[in-house]
């Protein structure tokens, strides 16, 4: 009989050899598929219109990690007729550059969220979100009343928005100087928000919760759902990408 | 000097480590910058005044003052895979009622309560973390520790870091689970925990592999079983894949917020890369290990093919790290990825099913066991379910079928029938092979409730799986179904309000399948409380040669 080419039974003996070969074997296929999209550029194309999120917004996107949204709401459109028209333009990889996690989301309890933003009136928002089936009747998500009457609990988020730039967010000195002061500025209706549209450009600013006396987990939460999908503007890039 | 040496010394050095924890925690709850945080350090320091009561009572001051010497006990030690026996028996049961509980909370929303610690959104991760880390992960540290004992025939190494091993895991589930409920979380599935559980669960986690690997080292047997391959590479891939998918930048040393290190698209194919081999090394590697050790065992036959098992473990754990991208097809991930993640994907059916093959077919010789042994059945029943979910996942990872599934509950059934039929199917086998022998009894209390258990499981997985499969792919067509006119039939809540009937029967079979883990509880319960239930014994025939001859004609 021929001598063995290769004697597995070495790896078997040898209990080094099998850790070293199983922890190779285990890391190539990660190597190949994620590293590669930190240094091809095309994997993110540059779009017009992205920011970072104001802190108020990130306030209330930590509000949505929280409550655990993305159990049930996506926020990534596919490319399909459908879905392009039940939720709006398809999601672009540019549009969640800045989401530290990302929440696509996995499941559609019920609907994407990517592109709610500007859909329903800040009314809505906070009737649906405090008792859901008052305006959709049918509905099985859970009621967040308690949002209303929580008040937002701002004051590390120049430390958020601190900690986001170590992860690569283009947070400036000055919006984490002003960061606790813009929380309050866009929510706030009698509050001086120029400084805060000039760091956010498309930053709305209003009173969201409907109490102007006080800045609430709803202000931020709604806030936030309120400018999902708006900043990038698909609606121009419609004629180039209709078929003629 | 075969005798175990504790003097006063070390009981007070342990005594004074956890004085020390404890006054740590009090101190990180007083500087805590959130609620949610303070309360995860009163649970620390609540922990380390248990660890503080329980090592001041049970030392044995009597080895200590030198009034008797105990002999250095040498032989395996089973008592960390008791706790983890009963552990994993704990956890399921409160992993499956959470997640009956769910399940109603789609089909009732008023089972939100209006709290915030009992919505659905927080509920959930509560539900997968229970079941995936707490009940399989007790279950593969318990069966793991017996089966590398057995197969190098060696004591355990490094016995006191096993049991930190054992006590530090259920810390980490128990700070994870009640941080989801205080709404604790990175949002990322089944990676939840936040950055000081993530830390906390890697020094677990390594000192696994030193007892593991320690074990291996000093083994007597010059060969390395195949289950110890299984669950070597599950332990080390899940170190990998935890460590890379939780980077991230606390806000603050004394909050429990969190950044992850990654964005948008890298962040997304991480957390499937960590997520899909989750559900691979976690669920599928390791229960591999399990099912190589218990399978051969039960059926007191040899494992079918040694080739086949060299071929299958390379193959698996080579492919299976690349199928990560399959959660994200049609969506922002570049296409190139998608692709070789679905290809991947539907390459990794060979390999599982190599797996699944080389159970089965051990089995030969010794398929009358399935009619006679419960215990054999729900093996079967096990490798059977692993055989069809991983023929399902290949599927449903071809970008045509994934447009249809992606989103909808087909997933939710999927995942299912590999979690309820396989894994959960083979820990049972697992559970009712271990506690006779690790309490010492000749048998379970009951074969006739393993044969109940066997029975309700079963039956609430075809209802569960059945109901998600007929829901997935309904709720799929109708949110793409197009009436004559041009315009989308069906507006999100027709197909939500749809839902309803299936997710009723969905919750009828979860119920079913946690009645069946309530049944075993009380079996291990009885096991170890010594019983043996008087019952006749299955599959005897009855046979009375007394009785079985001709009636003779009788005299007028």
């Amino acid at each position: 009989m021929a001598k063995k080419f290769f004697d597995h039974g070495k790896i078997e003996r040898n209990v080094t050899l099998l850790l070293v070969l199983a922890l190779v074997t285990v890391a190539i296929g990660g190597i190949v598929e994620i590293a590669p999209l930190f240094w091809i550029d095309s994997t993110v194309e540059k779009v017009q219109g992205m920011r970072p999120y104001t802190p108020l917004e990130q306030a209330g996107r930590n509000i949505y990690i929280r409550e655990g949204c993305y159990n049930c709401h996506s926020q990534m459109i596919r490319p399909f007729r459908d879905e392009v028209e039940r939720y709006g333009h398809y999601s672009l990889a540019a549009e969640s550059m800045y989401d530290h996690p990302f929440q696509w989301g996995s499941k559609r309890t019920g609907p994407d969220l990517a592109r709610v933003g500007d859909r329903y009136s800040d009314e809505w928002h906070v009737q649906h979100l405090t008792d859901p089936r008052s305006v959709v009747p049918g509905s099985i998500m859970p009621p967040y009343a308690f949002l209303k009457d929580r008040k937002l609990d701002g004051r590390q988020l120049d430390d958020h928005l601190r900690a986001l730039r170590h992860v690569g967010v283009p947070y400036t000195n000055a919006d984490i100087a002003s960061a606790v002061d813009d929380a309050v500025a866009q929510a706030d209706p009698d509050a001086d928000a120029a400084g805060l549209k000039a760091r956010y450009p498309k930053a709305q600013a209003r009173d969201f919760d409907g109490d102007p006396k006080r800045v609430t987990e709803m202000d931020a939460l709604v806030a936030y759902l309120q400018m999902l999908g708006t900043l990038v503007d698909t609606k121009s890039a419609e004629p180039m990408e209709k078929p003629r | 000097m075969n005798q175990v040496k504790v003097t006063m010394d070390t009981v007070m050095i342990k005594a004074g480590g956890w004085a020390v924890a404890i006054m740590l925690s009090v101190a990180g709850a007083a500087c805590a910058v959130d609620s949610g945080f303070a309360a995860q350090m009163w649970i620390l320091a609540a922990a380390a005044l248990i660890g503080l009561c329980v090592t001041l009572a049970r030392t044995d001051y009597d080895a200590v003052f030198g009034i008797v010497e105990r002999a250095k006990p040498s032989g395996y030690y089973d008592d960390v895979i008791r706790w983890g026996v009963v552990a994993t028996v704990f956890w399921g049961i409160v992993g499956m009622l959470v997640g009956v509980y769910i399940a109603l909370q789609l089909a009732f929303p008023q089972l939100n309560l209006g709290l915030e610690y009992t919505t659905f959104g927080r509920l959930r991760p509560l539900h997968t973390s229970a079941v995936i880390f707490a009940f399989c992960g007790n279950a593969l540290i318990a069966s793991s520790f017996w089966v590398v004992q057995r197969t190098c025939r060696a004591r355990l190494a490094f016995v006191p870091l096993a049991n930190f091993v054992f006590w530090g895991y259920q810390l980490f589930i128990v700070l994870a689970a009640t941080g989801y409920m205080l709404g604790i979380t990175e949002a990322k599935e089944y990676a939840e925990p936040e950055w000081y559980a993530d830390i906390w669960l890697t020094i677990v986690w390594v000192s696994y592999l030193a007892v593991y690997l320690g074990t291996i080292v000093k083994r007597s047997e010059p060969h390395i079983y195949v289950a110890n391959w299984f669950y070597l590479s599950f332990i080390i891939t899940i170190a990998m894949l935890h460590l890379v998918n939780n980077l991230s930048i606390p806000v603050s040393l004394f909050g429990s917020k969190s950044y992850s290190a990654f964005a948008g698209v890298q962040d997304a194919l991480t957390q499937w890369w960590y997520g899909h081999n989750a559900v691979g090394f976690f669920l599928t590697a390791g229960f591999l290990g399990m099912m190589y050790y218990f399978v051969p065992k039960q059926a007191e036959r040899p494992v079918y093919s040694y080739r086949l098992s060299i071929v299958h473990f390379w193959s698996l754990i080579f492919l299976y790290i690349w199928a990560g991208p399959h959660h994200l097809h049609y969506t922002a991930l570049p296409d190139w990825a998608q692709t070789l993640g679905a290809v991947f994907s539907v390459m990794l059916w060979m390999p599982s099913w190599g797996g699944m093959i080389n159970g089965l077919m051990t089995l030969n010789g010794a398929w009358d066991k399935v009619r006679t042994d419960p215990i054999i059945r729900m093996m079967v029943l096990a490798l059977a379910f692993y055989g069809m979910s991983t023929f399902e996942g290949p599927m449903m990872s071809i970008k045509t079928v994934n447009s249809l599934s992606h989103y909808t509950d087909w997933t939710i059934g999927h995942v299912h029938s590999g979690a309820l039929g396989w894994n959960g199917m083979i820990t049972f086998a697992t559970i009712y092979f271990l506690v006779p022998r690790l309490w010492s009894r000749t048998r379970m209390y009951s074969l006739r409730m393993i044969n109940w258990h066997f029975w309700t499981a079963t039956l609430g997985i075809v209802l569960y799986v059945s109901s998600m499969w007929v829901a997935g792919i309904m709720q799929g067509l109708m949110w793409r179904e197009y009436g004559q006119d041009g315009y989308l039939v069906y507006a999100f809540i027709d197909v939500v309000m749809a839902m309803k009937p299936y997710y009723l029967i969905r919750a009828a079979g979860g119920l079913l399948y946690l009645s069946g883990s309530v049944i075993m509880a009380w079996n291990v319960y009885q096991t170890i409380r010594g019983r043996l239930r008087d019952e006749a014994p299955l599959g005897s025939t009855s046979y009375n040669p007394a009785l079985d001859h001709p009636l003779q004609p009788r005299a007028a």
